[in-house]
Order: C-alpha cells, then sequence, then structure tokens
C-alpha cells in the first residue's frame, strides 16, 4: 500500500458564480482501521482563502502549520491579505523546498481572488501546480472524484446549487473508496459569507 | 557578512549615544553628488547631477540612476561602489520575492529590505556603514511612492527630497515649489530647476541623469535626447519669466505681488508661452504672508493648470 493511501482522504472543490466551494471528508484510518469520523483536512488562511489537504495526516497538519505561520508573518509585513494566486505559489515553493524528502500530502487550494473572482488549484506533493476553471480533486477518491464532478459539474452555478453539487459528488465518490467516507465538510464561500456545513452519508 | 578575523563590530557607541562611524557615512553622503526626487501625484521623478572627473569619460557609460524592477527605480549620493554592491543585493532579494510569490514586490517590502542589508553592515564583524544614501521611486498597487534610505538603515517616505552636497538649499526650494497635485512632467521641470540651483557650471543632458515612472508603473532613465527636449522648456519658462519683470528672487517676486501693472503683464506673456503655464503658479500660489487682492486672485484661477 503507498504512503498516500495510508490515512485516506478525499477532497474536491468548484467553481461556482463568484464564489467557490470547497470538500473534504471525515475519515482518519490507519490503513483499514477508522480512529477518527471528524479529521479536520480543510482550514481556512484568511476569509478568503482555503486550503485542504489530503495524504498523510501528520504532514496535513504540519504543513498546515508552516503555512499559517507564514501567512501571518506576511499579513504583518506587507499589511494585507495574500491573494489566493500568491498563496498558491507559496505552496508550491514550500513543497519543492523539499522536494527529495517531500511532504507526503496534496493541497487543493480556494480563493477568492480581486473582483470576487474565484480561484483554485491543486498541485502534487512537490509543488508541481495544476490550475483549473470548475474543479480540483484530491485524496484516495481522487479517481471516483473526477468521474463524479465531470458528470455533474455545471458553470456558473449559485451557491445553494454549488453546494448541492459539490456535496453530491463528494458523498457519491467516497461511497466508492473504502479508505474515505465516514461524512463530509463543505465551506461554501461567497464575497460576503462563509458556510461551513456538515454533511451525514454513508458512516462506513 | 565580513572577515572571519573580526568577529567584533566596527561600528560602536561612542559615550554621548552615537554611532560615530554613521555619523561619518553621513558625511560621505553629504560630500557626495546632489541628488534628489519628487513624488507627484502620476508618478516619481529622481534626479541627479553626473558630474565625471574628466571630459575624456565616456559619460554614456556612467549611469548612476539603476533598475531594482521593471517598476523601481534607485539614486544614490556618495561612494558610487558602495551604490552598485546595494543595487546588486537589491535585485536579487526583489527576484527572490517574485520567485516565491510570483508577485512583483512592493516598494515598501524592497526598502525595507534594503535598509535591513544597510543596518546589517553596522553591526556585523570586520565591515563598515554603506556610504550612500539611497532615493528608491516606485510605482505598484499603492500608488506612487519616493523612500530615502541611509546608511545606519533607517528609511522614510518623502514626498520630495534631496541628497549631497547641495542638500539644504535643494531642501528649501522644493519646500516651497512642491505641490500636493503636481504633475510627473511639472515635477520634473521642477527636479531640473532644483538642480540647477546649486549647479557649478552649464547643465546640460550630458551631466545630469533623469529616471521616471508613471502610472504606466514602467521605470525609465530619460535619454539624453529626451533631457535636452526638458532642458529647453525650463529655459523657455525661464526667459519668458525674466522679460516679464525680471523675477528671479524673493523681493523682486514680492514686488510682483504687490505691484500691479507688472502682474498684468506677467500673466499675458504666460499667455503666450506653451507649456510653462503652471510656471506662475509657484510665485503666487506658495508665497507666505503676501496678500493678494482679490482682482488679483481672478487672475492666478483664470492661469490655473
Amino acid at each position: 500500500m503507498s504512503i498516500f493511501e495510508y490515512n485516506g482522504s478525499a477532497v474536491v472543490a468548484m467553481v461556482g458564480k463568484n464564489c467557490f466551494a470547497i470538500a473534504s471528508d471525515r475519515r482518519l484510518g490507519v490503513q483499514l482501521q477508522t480512529i477518527a469520523t471528524d479529521f479536520q483536512r480543510i482550514s481556512k488562511i484568511h476569509d478568503r482563502v482555503f486550503i485542504a489537504l489530503s495524504g498523510l495526516a501528520t504532514d496535513v497538519q504540519t504543513l498546515y502549520q508552516r503555512l499559517v505561520f507564514r501567512h501571518k508573518l506576511y499579513q504583518l509585513r506587507e499589511e494585507r491579505d495574500m491573494k489566493p494566486e500568491t498563496f498558491a505559489s507559496l505552496v508550491s515553493a514550500i513543497l519543492y523546498e523539499k522536494r527529495f524528502g517531500p511532504y507526503l500530502c496534496q493541497p487543493v487550494i480556494a480563493g477568492l481572488g480581486e473582483d470576487e473572482k474565484p480561484f483554485i488549484c491543486t498541485m502534487d506533493s512537490i509543488g508541481a501546480k495544476e490550475l483549473a476553471k470548475d474543479f480540483v480533486v484530491s485524496g484516495t477518491a481522487s479517481e471516483s472524484l473526477y468521474g463524479a464532478c465531470e458528470a455533474m459539474y455545471k458553470p456558473d452555478m449559485e451557491a445553494e446549487e454549488l453546494f448541492e453539487t459539490i456535496s453530491q459528488a463528494l458523498l457519491s465518490s467516497v461511497d466508492r473508496d473504502c479508505l474515505s467516507g465516514w461524512g463530509g465538510h463543505v465551506y461554501v464561500v461567497t464575497p460576503t459569507e462563509i458556510k461551513e456545513r456538515i454533511l451525514k452519508g454513508r458512516m462506513d | 557578512m565580513g572577515d572571519s578575523q573580526y568577529s567584533f563590530s566596527l561600528t560602536t557607541f561612542s559615550p554621548s549615544g552615537k554611532l560615530v562611524q554613521i555619523e561619518h557615512a553621513l558625511t560621505a553622503v553629504g560630500s557626495g553628488q546632489t541628488s534628489l526626487g519628487i513624488k507627484a501625484s502620476n508618478g516619481v521623478v529622481i534626479a541627479t547631477e553626473k558630474k565625471l572627473p574628466s571630459i575624456l569619460v565616456d559619460e554614456a557609460s556612467v549611469q548612476k540612476i539603476q533598475h531594482l524592477t521593471p517598476n523601481i527605480g534607485v539614486v544614490y549620493s556618495g561612494m558610487g561602489p558602495d551604490f552598485r554592491v546595494l543595487v546588486r543585493k537589491s535585485r536579487k532579494q526583489a527576484e527572490q520575492y517574485n520567485r516565491l510569490y510570483k508577485e512583483p514586490i512592493p516598494v515598501t517590502q524592497l526598502v525595507r529590505e534594503t535598509a535591513t542589508v544597510m543596518q546589517e553592515f553596522t553591526q556585523s564583524g570586520g565591515v563598515r556603514p554603506f556610504g550612500v544614501s539611497l532615493l528608491v521611486a516606485g510605482y505598484d498597487d499603492k500608488g506612487p511612492q519616493l523612500y530615502q534610505v541611509d546608511p545606519s538603515g533607517s528609511y522614510f517616505s518623502w514626498k520630495a527630497s534631496a541628497m549631497g552636497k547641495n542638500v539644504s538649499n535643494a531642501k528649501t526650494f522644493l519646500e516651497k515649489r512642491y505641490t500636493e497635485d503636481m504633475e510627473l512632467d511639472d515635477a520634473i521641470h521642477t527636479a531640473i530647476l532644483t538642480l540647477k540651483e546649486g549647479f557649478e557650471g552649464e547643465i546640460s543632458s550630458k551631466n545630469i541623469e533623469i529616471g521616471k515612472i508613471g502610472a504606466d508603473k514602467v521605470f525609465r532613465v530619460l535619454t539624453p535626447a529626451e533631457i535636452d527636449d526638458y532642458l529647453a522648456e525650463v529655459e523657455e519658462s525661464a526667459a519668458a519669466t525674466r522679460r516679464t519683470g525680471k523675477i528671479g528672487n524673493e523681493e523682486e517676486e514680492s514686488k510682483m505681488m504687490t505691484g500691479g501693472r507688472n502682474y498684468t503683464r506677467l500673466s499675458i506673456d504666460s499667455q503666450k508661452v506653451s507649456g510653462s503655464v503652471c510656471t506662475p503658479r509657484w510665485f503666487f500660489s506658495r508665497e507666505r504672508g503676501v496678500k493678494i487682492s482679490p482682482s488679483h486672485h481672478l487672475l492666478i484661477c483664470f492661469h490655473k493648470r
């Protein structure tokens, strides 16, 4: 079994009309044993930038702490929040620093940029950025997620419809993956509010 | 930083609490060639004298104004070699920032990093402070900005500033001429006049250097041909004021304010001279303690750009 599949994870982000949604599963396992059903994979960097990390749980947590550290210093020095594109470049640089002993996680970054334009991207564990206009996926359930998103995605969805779409895509994909599931955690972010919702799916 | 033989700093406090080496560095700056910068409402201009030690020096090869990034430029007063080293370090820092964040470095951040380098050299083993003060001009998301960085590592944001030999005269001149809503071309005009104030000898495009950045966010050093154009404009407006009543110093300016006849003539002539309509404003808008009668006020408004 690959080390990326040690803990199990499913992460997806989608672009809507002046909004974005980012969702993850909640299972934390040690190979086949489930040890937690409320694991936090999505983290807020600031009100308009979110990052979700899939992969080895210890690296998920450590990398998140490092990124928050860097962003807080940036905020103090530059007296402004980081733009999502800038943050993605920073994550890519930090991951590549460990090119020959990498963090074993794949981040998904989502944010609202200038003029409320949503921005999403994903990268591999050594920082290869992949920008997308519609959706990005990551984790052990990524193949199912690709299929589900491709089928269900429509451009320019409003916040509520986007929430429905991303939730259905997530829940149907984790059902096909034994290492992820146990519910979902969805953030829908518009210029005016952040809505956080917990999904109840098949609890297995 | 510095030689391994010296692990102690050569810049040490005097009993009065001063860092004497830094004071000496500032003296070195003060005896360097004059440079100045002016922040306009839509850009920044920096300029410097370029006095070469001999006519045999190829003036085109001497570049005192340098780019740090495409949208930030810098000029100095003091020791040229120290300036080159600082420019090299600053360019590297700007590029490192760009590589990390894929974003051009904001002017304040670059100034801060450069100032940090200069401060390090006042507190490290075996090194001396830099013998330059820098004027950094840039245009970023926060608009046009002008910063001065001293050998001690302190930096200030200025609306207009001068450094080097003629600093007190130049600053007094700038204090009088500076207006908040000045535009970039006005600022270049004013910069040339300020340089002219303390210039020994004939000012020409071969012995001054001017750099500007406008709302297009591209820093450019003016070519000698462009400098010649500006110099010609300065000459023209100087000639115009000379024709109309010899305005050259404070006394005569005050006379102009109160002597109605002369004042009328000036207004008419400045209408004829293109490109120098801005000139009358200096004389009348910022003079202190001189009363302007309502009729004069009317004329001032009429000629406002």
